[in-house]
């Protein structure tokens, strides 16, 4: 197992490139959820703002 | 051919699709990513002369690969945009940009961690690594042209036409290896030749660029959904979906 | 199709193939300055900017490393098998350094036409494939009169041609 953490040596690159991938797309994911949920918030609080009853 | 184009192009029917697509897209990222992930770091044998290092390949090709794919669908958008008026592919080209740009660094900085241990350097400037550095400017210059532009529809244009000067630079990337000499070597999958990679390597390195690319539709739908529904807050059927908890 | 959006059509194609013309015009007009080595023929012939650093690449020849002195200098021959210059580098090479294999030289010529090198890079071919197979095919090759796996016939041919 540590010999594949290890990576021949090269560990100190390989790594580095997947982790790095691994938050750019989970930024790219996280930022896409958050902005939708703050859109469909805003949306639901105006159209209770315009029609009080609801 | 036309009906059913006009019907993609109106939003309310886009977002019925994304809304049906979506999931399965999700669950198909998951897997090509898992899947291709795995093998190319489990399965997949040492290269015989770069030994370990070039696993780096499962991140740095599908990175490099969408750089130059997102882009081209935002140059097909832009000329939707200014041929046909269509404001989804507007949308579609404006959401886009972030997640190009982002997967223009993830190549460059992933090709500098290759490029230390095997070439001997971060960076050269060299034809291939100076272009797709160039497609990363041209990203960002896209981005800050449209937050400077107000009205809607100038934006629009005048962004359609950068994105489509812009998309001259592709072929440049993808041949500056063939062009000039360079540091990087020439293709090793997208040439008019058998791909010169051993099949127990290249099967984990087609499934994690798909993977790539569905993660890219993945991510442009939600946000292209989260605008259109922002963009039309005032028609019928937004309000009604909101009213319902269904959007 | 329209016509108004058919004119708007050829409009755009107009604009991207004019885009596309300056861009070649542009490349072509420096090509010379977007190459990124010069090949030790062009050394030999002196198309090289004299006393200013330049790149030199090509692959180094066989049997030609020799480690002098404390062992961190190394001479080699870099050669396009047209022209061959020696190399002369004191540092830490690329993991990928070895004869046969294609390379970058950054530095000058000396008085004797010796090219002092202050980095020297390791170019990579674009084939992978595991060890087992290499071998294998180096043993097919071998048998049938060519050298090294890979990097003989293509990649050779590829590093060592120029513009």
């Amino acid at each position: 197992m540590s010999e594949f953490f290890a990576m021949g040596g090269y560990a100190a690159y390989v790594w580095p490139s997947f982790a790095l991938t691994f938050i750019v797309m989970a930024a790219n994911l996280y930022l896409a959820v958050r902005r939708r949920k703050k859109v469909i918030a805003k949306l639901k609080r105006d159209i209770n703002h315009a029609e009080p009853g609801r | 051919m036309f009906r059913w184009f006009h019907k993609l192009a109106s939003t309310r029917n886009f977002y019925r699709l994304a809304e049906i697509l979506s999931p399965w897209l999700a669950v198909l990222c998951a897997l090509l990513l898992g899947v291709g992930i795995f093998l190319g770091l489990f399965v997949a044998p040492t290269d015989y002369e770069q030994g370990e290092s070039y696993r780096i390949i499962y991140v740095h090709v599908p990175s490099a690969w969408l750089s130059m794919f997102v882009y081209m669908v935002m140059a097909f958008c832009s000329l939707l945009v200014l041929v046909w008026k269509m404001k989804l592919a507007d949308i579609v080209a404006e959401v886009s940009a972030p997640i190009g740009a982002s997967f223009t660094f993830l190549a460059l900085a992933t090709g500098s961690l290759w490029g230390k241990p095997m070439w001997g350097t971060w960076w050269e400037w060299d034809a291939r690594l100076t272009s797709e550095l160039i497609l990363l400017f041209i990203y960002i210059g896209y981005m800050a042209l449209r937050a400077s532009i107000d009205n809607p529809s100038s934006r629009a244009r005048a962004a359609a036409i950068l994105a489509l000067v812009g998309v001259v630079n592709i072929p440049i990337i993808h041949f500056s290896v063939d062009w000039w000499n360079t540091l990087h070597q020439p293709a090793s999958i997208m040439k008019f030749d058998t791909p010169s990679i051993h099949p127990s390597m290249l099967l984990p390195l087609l499934l994690s660029a798909l993977g790539f690319t569905v993660f890219y539709f993945v991510v442009m739908l939600m946000k292209t959904r989260t605008v259109v529904i922002e963009r039309e807050s005032k028609s019928a059927w937004v309000r009604e979906r909101i009213a319902e908890n269904r959007l | 199709m329209h016509p108004k959006r058919k004119q708007k059509l050829i409009l755009v194609g107009l604009m991207v193939a004019a885009v596309a013309i300056a861009a070649g015009f542009i490349l072509t007009a420096f090509n010379n300055n977007i190459q990124l080595f010069f090949s030790p023929t062009q050394v030999v012939a002196g198309e090289v900017p004299e006393g200013a650093e330049f790149k030199v690449g090509g692959l180094v020849a066989a049997n030609s490393v020799k480690r002098i002195g404390d062992g961190l200098t190394v001479e080699f021959e870099l050669t396009d098998n047209g022209e061959t210059i020696p190399v002369q580098y004191t540092g830490i090479l690329p993991d990928l350094f070895r004869e046969g294999q294609g390379t970058v030289s950054v530095g000058k010529l000396d008085a004797n036409g010796v090219f002092i090198a202050e980095r020297v890079l390791a170019k990579h071919d674009e084939n992978y494939m595991p060890p087992e197979v290499a071998d294998a095919l180096n043993k097919t090759k071998a048998a049938q009169g060519v050298t090294k796996a890979g990097k003989t016939q293509p990649y050779g041919a590829d590093t060592v041609q120029m513009q």
